[in-house]
């Protein structure tokens, strides 16, 4: 039996019917095509799957997909939406942040909602807020670099533009 | 994961219905960082899923007429790190709060999940048991409430009867001169189970020497958190001296009934159990930083 799901995704409205037992991870890449959320361990241990609900980051592999309704969900494919890539994406390719890449699109969503609390972290913040977002292949440093080096251009950008 | 009916009713009564009416079997969800990981493995096999999350009034940090507060069951382990009422009233849960998974993780997961599913490891037991809060139950016979300290009766075994719901934690007015702290033992930087978590709560006399009341309460080393009053008496009344305070860690390594599994050997977490007191309590004498 399928239940009728309103899934509002990066904006859009899409009327679904989903299995109950469906999580809103696999609901975003079977149903949705969304592909750029990874599916990972589905423990809510790696974070591979984060996605964006009301602009707080969530393992979307512990969600039902049911349990989104009425939220406003956000996957990294928003970030870069028109084309162009977010500061945060560009930071990571220029730093070489990304090897497999695996974990990126989970990590530019910590880090995004990261930033749109406090512009301006600290490096420790920045490690506490990445906690949940494993990576296995570049020992983390450069993505920590990565998302400073983000927060000051976007900060100095904001300023530009007042 | 299997299939299961799902409802999402939007009233306390009418969730305590369908529970009632769908029997063992029926599981209501909060965050789900618990039930969904064991329903996808196979640990549990629910055939109803009862969402809690559509229910107003669940998720509320409010203040009481006695100066004490009331934790919505369904306030998330963020909000409690997040919350100014509770940094100032309580700071001692917005610390263990942080203390808790990821950031992804605490963006779902709830305090009443936390305490219902009733792990031994359970991080927010300890320190509401050592803040003498106060469980409030409802289910299809009403309301009633009991003390956390009595809530828990074994690994994943509360006081919660079919069709009854933890609705909120009550906790007293805070105390003049209190000062808690809440060690918590892993083996890397977060993200993991507590081999040992110690919760140490004092309420110092005026001139901030003696201890007029001490609550120490253990989680990780028993079925349930585990109180330590034997521990606690030595603290009370006389100066805190580094001979008292190794006496009370002494007593609280004795009175853990640790088990050996996958994360530790019974015998570890003992030891921790002693090295933690001390430094606990070293830390809330000297206001040294936390170890
Ligand atoms: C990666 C990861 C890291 C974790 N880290 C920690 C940690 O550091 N410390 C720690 O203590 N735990 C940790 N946990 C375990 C878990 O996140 C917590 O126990 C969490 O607080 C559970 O809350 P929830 O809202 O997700 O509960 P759910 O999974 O929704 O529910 C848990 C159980 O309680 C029942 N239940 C929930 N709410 C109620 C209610 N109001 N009334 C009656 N029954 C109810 C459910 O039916 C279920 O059986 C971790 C889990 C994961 C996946
Ligand atoms: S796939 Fe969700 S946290 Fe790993
Ligand atoms: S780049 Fe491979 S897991 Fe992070």
């Amino acid at each position: 039996m399928k239940y009728p799901l309103t899934l509002k995704v990066n904006g859009e409205t899409y009327r679904l019917e989903v299995k109950p037992h469906r999580s809103l991870l696999e609901v975003l890449r079977d149903e949705l095509d969304l592909t750029g959320t990874n599916d990972g361990c589905r423990t809510g241990n790696c974070g591979a799957c984060t996605v964006l609900v009301d602009g707080a980051p969530i393992p979307s592999c512990l969600m039902l997909a049911l349990d989104a309704e009425g939220h406003e969900i956000t996957t990294i494919e928003a970030l870069s939406a028109g084309g162009e890539l977010h500061p945060l994406q560009r930071a990571f390719v220029q730093r070489g942040a990304i090897q497999c890449g695996y974990c990126t699109p989970g990590m530019i969503l910590s880090a995004y909602a990261l930033l749109q609390e406090n512009p301006r972290p600290t490096e420790a913040e920045v490690r506490r807020a990445l906690v949940g977002n494993l990576c296995r292949c570049t020992g983390y440093v450069k993505i920590i670099e990565a998302v400073l080096a983000a927060a000051e251009e976007m900060a100095s950008a904001d300023v530009g533009s007042r | 994961m299997r299939f299961f009916e799902y409802y999402a009713p939007k009233t306390l009564d009418e969730a305590i219905q369908l529970l009632v009416r769908h029997g063992e079997g029926a599981y209501p969800l909060a965050g789900g960082t618990d039930l969904v990981t064991k329903a996808r493995y196979g640990h549990l096999r629910p055939r109803v899923i009862v969402n809690l999350k559509r229910i107003p009034g669940l998720n509320d940090i409010a203040p009481e007429e006695d100066g004490g507060l009331r934790l919505g069951a369904l306030v998330t382990l963020a909000e409690i790190a997040r919350s100014l009422l509770m940094g100032e009233r309580y700071p001692l849960l917005a610390q263990t709060a942080r203390k808790m998974g990821s950031v992804l993780i605490r963006n779902l997961a709830t305090v009443g999940g936390n305490l219902c599913n009733a792990a031994p490891s359970a991080d927010m037991a300890p320190p509401l048991i050592a803040l003498g809060a106060e469980a409030v139950i409802v289910g299809p016979r009403g309301e009633r409430r009991v003390r956390l300290e009595k809530f828990f009766h074994g690994p994943g075994q509360t006081e919660l009867r079919h069709g009854e719901l933890l609705t909120a934690i009550r906790l007293p007015p805070p105390r003049p001169r209190t000062r808690g702290v809440y060690l918590k033992h892993i083996y890397r930087q977060a993200m993991d189970i507590a081999i040992v978590g110690v919760a140490v709560l004092l309420q110092f006399d005026e001139q901030e020497a003696i201890a007029e009341d001490a609550r120490i309460v253990l989680g990780a080393v028993a079925p349930t958190p585990l109180r330590v009053p034997e521990a606690e008496s030595v603290l009370i009344g006389a100066p805190l001296t580094e001979d008292r305070r190794l006496e009370a860690a002494r007593r609280a390594a004795r009175a853990a009934r640790p088990i050996d599994d996958t994360y530790s050997s019974a015998w570890y977490r003992r030891e921790m159990v002693g090295v933690l007191t001390r430094r606990a309590l070293e830390h809330l004498v000297s206001h040294s930083p936390e170890r």
